[in-house]
């Protein structure tokens, strides 16, 4: 079967134990034990006031790795187009409309019905960046992160244009955590673009096949239990490998739909090493 | 892009289910919309309900995937023979070099809602809940995949009432990149409380049947639809041809369009260019026009300045409804229908032409052989996305 190749720019993550990409490196290598503390997630001070009012967790999520991800990579986030995946919309923001619309009176706030749409996070994203750049928010429930990867890594394939994948969930409040118990807010933000330069951080060689495998897991064993709880934390065993100061090709399979194999080859460049 | 063909397609909203239905009411100026009835809502308002819905019973081995939702997307893939197309394309290709590309808004929203009208004194959903298959939106996806016995790759794309355009453009780059061979696209959206109050808190629903283009044009119907087409590499005679896809944000607001339509103007000029085509070689243009003050003005603007004001343009929400998630994916069919019968769709429920919108907008059904048409998606979060259809290359 076919595939492609991409490069990284820039990284950004936010959840539980892992606050920046910066100050997760030592964790991510393996260097320290991951421990579990609840991600605190930042205010979107790129926001003008009135949006920054009404955006909710989904959007500051969203905006803090995809802001980490763009200084890393030194981009110009006005020109990037955009991949938002997320296995659903905001969990607290749906769970108080349906909360609302099964009252006696269903009158539901306009704030809270225009966040509900499952591209809040990538519409704010464009306002705070006054970006009309091609923007897409898919998502393919546990398989979300790899989906976005493979959207993502087509279209800068294709349109040569560097683009920013942002994959972020965040939990549903009881009821609903009963029936999708995501532990909490977990995000992973990438720019990728179509070739090497002196800002790429590694190569994706990306491909699916259609014979079933395991995914890659996290040797830490509070990383992978985040992995296996999260789908935007699918792509933790990519973080790590871009993490590494590792010369040689880490090969990777990443969660994806149970009918498909998504292989992601990873090689790391300028390394600090040989920097 | 590289033409794509279009093996396969059909739709079910308001006007009924099937091209067959939809090309005769499209014919005879006849509207799927009426005075809600849906549930015990009680807002004044029209919609463009598929009541079938109501009483599907889904096989056995989808009986997970229960759901409003579902039924709708069931009843869709009845029609007009999509079921043997998908399976000639499975065939030929593979099930795993088929993939499945949807839009929804809402997916089986209804279904939570309900579940939260049954909640037990300790406040948990009643125990028959299934989150997977029905209130996420990948439920869709992975209910239309299974369906046909397809293992290709999937997503559902959720940018509001852009959706079900843009998975024509997520469909066309796996297959050009070689991951794929054909692709499933369309989209389903079924009625649900939080988008009939949603609409309603930001006074956007019109109390009598939507009117785009009219100058008393006070908001929009909202209806229900299901919508699918069939895209494949290397065909010879299809039902027509994707040639263009485009795509921007406006980058402006959340709920309003830009007021001069910038990110429209993007998304069309990308089309034309994706399909190598000048403004002049497009004969008819299906609009979003949803008939809010704000998107009818912006899009009149959007349009003016791209292709100027001779381009016959309609909406056909008037007739259907906004059928949100599932807009782009009905307007891409009726916009095949255009080109395989030479007939552009007059826009219903016009008083008064709007003398502040200046595009050539038709109020009756007019006949011509068309080459080219162009259909508008555009969505909250400034989500916008035009496609170009062909007859030919």
């Amino acid at each position: 079967m076919s595939g492609l190749t991409v490069w990284v720019d820039g990284a950004g993550v936010l959840g539980p134990g892992l606050p920046s990409w910066s100050s997760s490196l030592a964790t991510l290598r393996g260097e320290r034990p991951h421990v579990f503390v609840p991600a605190v997630l930042p205010p979107p001070a790129r926001l003008p006031p009135a949006e920054r009012r009404r955006a909710g967790a989904a959007v500051k999520l969203a905006m803090a790795v995809a802001d980490e991800a763009v200084a890393h990579a030194g981009a110009d986030p006005q020109q990037l187009a955009t991949v938002f995946s997320a296995s659903s919309g905001e969990g607290g923001n749906c769970h108080i409309l349906c909360e609302t619309l099964a009252s006696d009176t269903p009158m539901v706030s306009p704030t809270r019905f225009t966040n509900s749409v499952h591209n809040a996070a990538a519409g704010y994203w464009h306002i705070a960046v006054a970006s009309r750049a091609a923007s897409t928010s898919l998502g393919a429930f546990d398989a979300s992160f790899g989906a976005g990867l493979i959207e993502a890594a087509t279209s800068v394939a294709l349109s040569g244009a560097p683009i920013l994948l942002v994959a972020s969930d965040t939990p549903y409040p009881e009821p609903l955590h009963a029936a999708r118990p995501l532990p909490d807010n977990f995000g992973i933000a990438l720019v990728l673009s179509a070739t090497q330069s002196s800002r790429s951080l590694a190569s994706l060689r990306i491909e699916l096949t259609p014979e079933p495998g395991a995914p890659t897991a996290c040797e830490d064993e509070s990383l992978e239990a985040l992995r296996c709880a999260i789908p935007a934390a699918c792509g933790l065993p990519l973080l790590q490998a871009l993490a590494r100061d590792e010369g040689r090709l880490q090969t990777l399979v990443l969660t994806y739909l149970p009918t498909l194999r998504l292989n992601v080859d990873v090689q790391r460049v300028n390394l600090p090493a040989l920097a | 892009m590289k033409a794509l063909g279009i093996t396969g397609s059909t739709l079910t909203t308001g006007l009924g289910a099937g091209r067959a239905i939809t090309l005769e009411a499209l014919q005879a100026g006849r509207t799927g919309l009426a005075p809600a009835r849906f549930m015990d809502v009680a807002l004044p308002t029209w919609t463009g309900e598929v009541s079938e819905a109501d009483a599907v019973t889904l096989p056995a081995a989808l009986r997970d995937f229960d759901c409003r939702n579902n039924r709708l997307a069931w009843i869709g893939l009845q029609q007009d023979g999509f079921i043997d197309t998908v399976q000639r394309a499975r065939q030929r290709w593979g099930a795993h070099r088929v993939g499945v590309f949807l839009g929804t808004s809402t997916s089986g929203l209804l279904q939570t809602e309900l579940a939260y009208h049954r909640r037990g004194p300790d406040g948990a959903l009643p125990a028959d809940y299934l989150y997977a298959t029905t209130q996420n939106a990948h439920s869709l996806a992975a209910f239309t995949a299974q369906a046909l016995g397809l293992e290709g790759p999937s997503s559902v794309v959720s940018t509001a009432c852009s959706s079900s355009a843009k998975v024509f453009g997520n469909a066309a780059r796996l297959i050009e990149a070689g991951f794929i061979d054909a692709a499933v696209v369309g989209g389903v959206d079924s009625m649900c409380l939080t988008t009939l109050h949603g609409f309603n808190s930001l006074e956007l629903l019109s109390p009598q049947i939507c009117r785009p283009w009219d100058a008393g044009r006070n908001g929009l119907s909202l209806g229900e639809a299901a919508a699918f087409a069939l895209l494949e590499r290397d065909i010879d005679a299809p039902q027509g041809w994707l040639l263009g896809v485009g795509e921007s944000n406006d980058g402006h607001h959340m709920s309003t369009p830009h007021p001069e339509g910038a990110g429209a103007i993007a998304a069309m000029r990308m089309a034309l260019a994706d399909a190598s085509l000048a403004p002049a070689d497009i004969d008819y243009i299906n609009l979003h026009g949803t008939a809010t003050p704000s998107n009818d003005s912006a899009e009149d603007r959007a349009v003016g300045e791209v292709f100027g004001n001779t381009t016959a343009c309609s909406s056909t929400k008037g007739a259907t409804g906004h059928t949100l998630g599932a807009a782009g994916g009905v307007e891409a069919v009726i916009a095949l229908l255009a080109l395989q019968h030479g007939f552009m769709p007059g826009g219903l429920n016009v008083q008064t032409l709007d003398p502040d919108l200046h595009v050539n907008y038709l109020q009756h059904n007019r006949s011509a052989a068309l080459r080219h048409v162009l259909s508008n998606s555009f969505g909250f979060g400034g989500s916008n996305a035009s496609l170009v259809f062909g007859a030919v290359r």
